[in-house]
């Protein structure tokens, strides 16, 4: 496969603070439809890819071609509008607006000053949030203020206020921390779901989890990749092993 | 009718705000009060301009500025170069060295009239610059530090710094600018004498018609999805950056508007009072006004022209009565919003003023109850026979 | 300017260097203080200029006590008069943090309205207290006149003498702030509040002590100021914005950026003041500052630390 093919193709990124290389020549593939989950030991260098995919922070060196577009060039709010969309590791939802309030807001539409100042809400969109609102398991609390909602379901929420963009790639970074064994199962459910029709990238430790949703998984370890292939596989590298289980 | 309904009304409770307001300062205060004193609410209420301007930028967007008297400044100097010019007429002026220039240049050896103050003597033309004057001066300052993602107390410093040139710039050109006594004596206005009691009535109603206009400005804004979206700003800005928004353009839309409405209230300050001078424009008023929008509720639009009206009459009478403890009343003010009632007095009626209502309404219902008892007791005690 | 002999030059310009370098001095001394709590904490001190006053207003209350009541100590008080201004200024910074500032840390504009609200009471009690006439202090003689080095040229002592106390005053800030271990403590709290807990600082009282010290210093300025200049009510107020300034010009987390910044100001405005007039050159030298902040709002020397 030629590059252009994939939905998201890294190539040699590398980005260094003050010396230290954080994320070191990585070369990362991603397909249409695949569930990829990132693993690695604290201070590998995941949250940082994530970072530099959404254009959080700048790389030193390397490319992210997303669909052809290189997101290197582009100001966060184009490489949202390039069809990224990423979840933070704490719930980062606007807790003083409601549950449906959450979601118009994210909606597509009325993105500009003008645009926004004029947004009317149809039935269309009223719609497409009840949809949304239901594979998020949210339907029922559509008019709850969101900082009472659990934490658990904050994350759903923040899930659907990425999916209402309609997104083709998807980043959650550590999408069950903190969620009981019944919310991570919904939500392991709710994932394999999303995965049609765009990619999505994980990054997890709960192991359990990811042997349940991952297509393919890749370990990172001080900024590169360890190893790649599916669950089974990296689980028994002899190099992954000694890394996680220390030396 | 919807959209007036519930954006511009604001629904039932919003409504009824107006309407109390509206009364008040279209019914109420003109009836009660004498014509000195009314003039003096019509200054207070170009203040609230400012107040106003500040629910949008601070209130809803989290953007403290400390220089929003250099818009209102700004405003009130323009409509002041055009009165000034129509009072400086070559007749007016005939004893003057240079007839034909306002007097302050004549006294600073000026021979001609400065190439900025010539289109000043258009009407049109001064009200498109009280509007786009300081709208372009927001716009400017607002691109150089929102696109840099500078925010918060350095953009307060920074507005504080700005006013302070302004200050010293209008000063310190005597000659151009009128100097510290500001521009003073205007007369008329296209003719029309703004000195006349009528003339001060008039200007009270189109004040307050124009200040219940820039509310329903405001309540537009506020209800549509970019207030929504100024909300979502003020609490999680990367958020709302990663979901698609170029966040900086917010910034600067609101800072421009606020900028706007706070020049309007400056030229009807003006109009009003029959002067403009630097002592609007520095530091202290534009901290004063953060104080009448802190005290109203920054999250309110009517909150903080009650807010403005009873500070600004606070200091009025204090001044005259007690005026050592004015200074110390505002500085515990100051402290006293910030630690105890951030969201001002319409913070306050709000957490409390339905249980106040609810409670009002209970005691009516207890003396009618009581009432009706007694009425009873009466009726039967005529019936058995005293 | 071709009027002038070269021997005047000189001494034209060696007058002009010094007064920029007063200029430079008290503009540092009030920086100072400032940066070590806007700098250090991120707490906003509007009050700054008020703690300053406090340390004039007590230099002022020891000259007066001392003519009454001890005549002959008045060659000397001045000492003792810089450090109870010291003292006495930080005391008060201390109960401003105890009762004020430590409710506020986590909400920097509110901070700067509740401090400005303070800076208001402060003023009225200067007022109430001392009139609101400015008021001097009776300065001892070794501080009056001035030093001849040439014939032409004039150096006032007292200038001498506030750039000496600055030079003392930013040594011993410095030696403070990077070279003892309570220096590190107060570091390390700014950077990291929670860590510094877990490691047993108790940042409670790293956060008062340093806000108090900030304070004092502002009283040592104060005390300093009397020797240039009278004192009122609202002498404070008049150089809070420009020793913000100071402070965020030169990267409000670097001590050294302070010293440049106050340096390059007081010479930008003095040299220029020698050519345009006083207010003009004010309004280019605030100007060319705001542009520059503009365009670099870290300020001359930013602190590199990863978000």
């Amino acid at each position: 496969m030629s590059i252009s093919d994939y939905t998201l193709a890294i190539e040699d990124l590398t980005v260094s603070f003050d010396g230290f290389k954080a994320v070191d020549a990585l070369n990362l593939y991603i397909d249409k439809n695949e569930l990829r989950v990132v693993i690695g030991p604290n201070g590998a260098g995941k949250t940082t890819v994530l970072d530099l995919i959404c254009g959080k922070t700048r790389s030193t060196e390397g490319s992210i071609m997303f669909k052809n577009q290189e997101l290197t060039k582009l100001s966060e709010h184009e490489i949202v509008h390039a069809g990224v969309g990423r979840k933070f590791q704490t719930p980062s939802i606007y807790e003083n607006l409601t549950v449906f309030e959450n979601l118009e807001v994210s909606y597509p539409e009325g993105r500009s000053v003008f645009g926004s100042l004029g947004f009317k809400r149809t039935a269309e969109i009223d719609e497409r949030i009840m949809e949304i609102a239901k594979e998020i398991f949210l339907e029922e609390f559509l008019d709850m203020e969101a900082a009472l909602l659990s934490h658990g379901q904050k994350q759903w929420l923040e899930i659907g206020m990425l999916l209402i963009q309609e997104p083709e790639l998807l980043m959650l970074d550590e999408p069950v921390a903190g969620m009981s064994v019944k919310e991570r199962e919904q939500t392991a459910e709710l994932l394999k779901r999303i995965c049609e029709g765009r990619s999505v990238l994980v990054i997890e430790h709960d192991m359990d989890f990811v042997a349940s949703i991952a297509h393919k998984v890749t370990v990172l370890h001080q900024g590169k990749i360890l190893a790649e292939g599916d669950m089974e596989s990296v689980q028994n590298d002899p190099a992954v092993i000694e890394v996680y289980l220390g030396h | 009718m919807n959209f007036i309904y519930e954006r511009l009304l604001g629904g039932k409770n919003g409504m009824v705000g107006i309407a109390i307001l509206a009364a008040l300062i279209f019914i109420i205060l003109p009836l009660s009060l004498d014509l000195f004193r009314l003039n003096l609410v019509g200054k207070y209420l170009t203040y609230a301009f400012a107040a106003v301007s500040l629910v949008l930028l601070w209130g809803y967007g989290g953007i403290l500025s400390l220089g929003q008297g250099v818009f209102f400044g700004l405003g009130g100097y323009c409509m002041a170069m055009f009165l000034k010019l129509e009072a400086s007429s070559p007749e007016n002026t005939a004893i003057q060295s240079t007839p034909g220039i306002p007097d302050f240049m004549d006294w600073n050896q000026l021979t001609e009239l400065p190439w900025f103050w010539t289109p000043f003597d258009n009407f049109g033309f001064t009200i498109l610059a009280v509007l786009v004057v300081p709208t372009v001066f927001a716009f400017i300052i607002g691109y150089s530090m929102f696109k840099r993602r500078v925010g918060g107390v350095y953009f307060a410093i920074i507005t504080q710094i700005i006013a302070l040139i302004l200050t010293v710039l209008i000063v310190g050109q005597q000659g151009y600018t009128g100097g510290i006594n500001g521009i003073t004596d205007l007369r008329t206005l296209n003719g029309w004498d703004i000195r006349t009691d009528s003339a001060k009535y008039i200007l009270y109603f189109i004040n307050a018609i124009l200040l219940i206009g820039v509310i329903f400005l405001g309540r537009y804004i506020l209800t549509s999805k970019f207030g929504r979206l100024l909300l979502a700003m003020r609490d999680k800005e990367d958020r709302v950056r990663f979901s698609g928004y170029d966040v900086s353009n917010f910034k600067i839309f609101v800072f421009c508007i606020s900028a706007m409405i706070s020049a309007i209230g400056g030229a009807m300050f003006t109009l009003q009072v029959g002067f403009m001078s630097p002592s609007f424009v520095g530091i202290v008023p534009s901290i004063e006004m953060v104080i009448f929008a802190a005290v109203g509720g920054r999250m309110s639009l009517i909150g903080v022209v009650y807010g403005t009206l009873l500070v600004n009459f606070g200091k009025t009478m204090f001044s005259e009565t007690f005026p050592e403890m004015w200074l110390f009343l505002m500085g515990g003010l100051f402290i006293a919003v910030v630690m105890y009632f951030p969201n001002g007095i319409a913070g306050l009626w709000e957490k409390h003023g339905t249980k106040l209502t609810s409670c009002i309404k209970k005691m009516q219902c207890v003396d009618t109850v009581k009432t009706y008892i007694s009425n009873k007791r009466v009726a039967k005690a005529e019936a058995t026979g005293e | 300017m071709g009027e002038y002999t070269t021997q005047e030059l000189i001494s034209i310009f060696a007058m002009q260097g010094f007064a920029g370098f007063s200029l430079f001095s008290v503009l540092l001394l009030m920086a100072l203080g400032l940066a070590i709590i806007f700098g250090q904490m991120g707490v906003i001190n509007m009050a700054h200029g008020e703690f300053m006053a406090v340390g004039a207003y007590t230099t002022y209350l020891l000259s007066v006590l001392s003519e009454e009541y001890f005549p002959g100590f008045v060659q000397y008080y001045f000492v003792f008069a810089i450090l109870l201004s010291f003292l006495i200024a930080g005391l008060l910074g201390y109960l401003a943090e105890f009762a004020l500032i430590r409710h506020l840390y986590k909400r920097p504009l509110d901070t700067l309205l509740a401090t400005w609200g303070l800076s208001l009471i402060m003023q009225q009690i200067f007022r109430s207290i001392f009139g609101a006439r400015e008021v001097s202090p009776t300065l001892p003689d070794w501080l009056l006149g001035s030093y001849q080095p040439t014939e032409t040229i004039d150096i006032p002592l007292n200038g001498l003498f506030v750039l000496g106390l600055t030079l003392v005053v930013t040594l011993g800030v410095f030696i403070l702030m990077y070279r003892s271990s309570w220096g590190l403590r107060v570091r390390a709290t700014t950077q990291n509040r929670v860590m510094s807990g877990a490691v047993g600082i108790n940042t409670k009282k790293v956060d008062r002590l340093t806000f108090a010290l900030g304070c004092g210093i502002a009283g040592i300025a104060g005390a300093a100021f009397t020797t240039i200049a009278s004192t009122g009510p609202t002498t404070g107020s008049l150089y809070i914005v420009d020793t913000f300034m100071v402070v965020v010009f030169g990267g409000a987390a670097s001590l050294f950026g302070t010293i440049v910044s106050a340096f390059s100001i007081a010479q930008a405005q003095s040299i220029l003041e020698f050519f345009i007039s006083g207010s003009m050159a004010k309004v280019i030298t605030l100007l060319t500052i705001v542009i520059f902040l503009m365009m670099r709002p870290e300020g001359l020397f930013a602190s590199k630390v990863r978000k």
